[in-house]
């Protein structure tokens, strides 16, 4: 499952989507929409993304994660639009035999999302709002 | 010429006013000659566009990529996705 959703973010559904007989193992991280930032209160974020883009990028990231690590399932999701404080804006979720694989893997997936998924989050304070510019996805190699 | 479905996301979606347009540009001319283009169609877009990458048919390609007729033109800046 690789997706952008309007809808919460259900972590459960998350963790079926990637279970299977031979995973002994699954690992979930959530992000979720935090009451600050570089001391300014937040009141609501609101998230953008170029879903067909995005969810080809997610699906790059699950071919790298297998590169790297003998994992069974990945499934990964971003909630887009108006979130409020406590709500979940991002969901991944990888199954492994064993639970080192899960958990590195995991990590490895929730900084490669925010390095190249077109997605971009607005922060809406008490007194103004701004787009946050992350990571800028760096040029592919010239190859010829 | 050929005609390109331009996209805009998050801050430059806002300084353009519209999340697309087309626009005519010479066949074959390389991606990163639409920022200037944009900038004299939306002047607030001029600074945004300094600091961008591009996309093209939904993959990230180089700022020299030929352009082509249809082709449809994602302009990226810095993501922020994730929490």
């Amino acid at each position: 499952m690789f997706e952008i959703t309007r809808d919460p973010i259900d972590a459960q559904r998350l963790a079926e989507s990637v279970a299977r007989p031979d995973a002994g193992g699954i690992s979930i991280f959530l992000g979720v929409v935090r009451d600050n930032n570089l001391g300014r209160t937040v009141d609501h974020l609101e998230y953008d993304a170029y879903p067909e883009m995005a969810e080809r990028q997610m699906r790059v990231i699950a071919a790298e994660l297998r590169e790297r690590w003998p994992i069974g399932e990945v499934a990964m999701t971003h909630r887009i639009g108006r979130l409020e404080i406590g709500e979940a804006s991002v969901g991944i979720a990888v199954s492994s035999a064993h639970r080192r694989e899960a958990i590195e893997a995991c990590h490895y997936a929730i900084d490669r999302l925010k390095q190249i998924v077109p997605i971009w989050k607005k922060e809406v304070w008490d007194d103004g709002e701004e787009w946050i510019e992350g990571s800028l996805v760096p040029q592919p190699e010239a190859t010829g | 010429m050929a005609r390109i479905h331009v996209l805009f996301f998050a801050a430059l979606a806002e300084a353009a006013g519209e999340r697309r347009t087309e626009l005519d540009i010479e066949d074959g001319a390389p991606v990163e000659r639409l920022a200037g283009l944009l900038a004299e169609r939306y002047p607030k877009l001029g600074e945004l566009c300094r600091n961008v990458a591009y996309a093209v048919n939904a993959e990230y390609v180089e700022r020299s990529h030929p352009l082509r007729d249809g082709d449809e033109v994602a302009i990226i800046p810095p993501v922020s996705g994730g929490c």
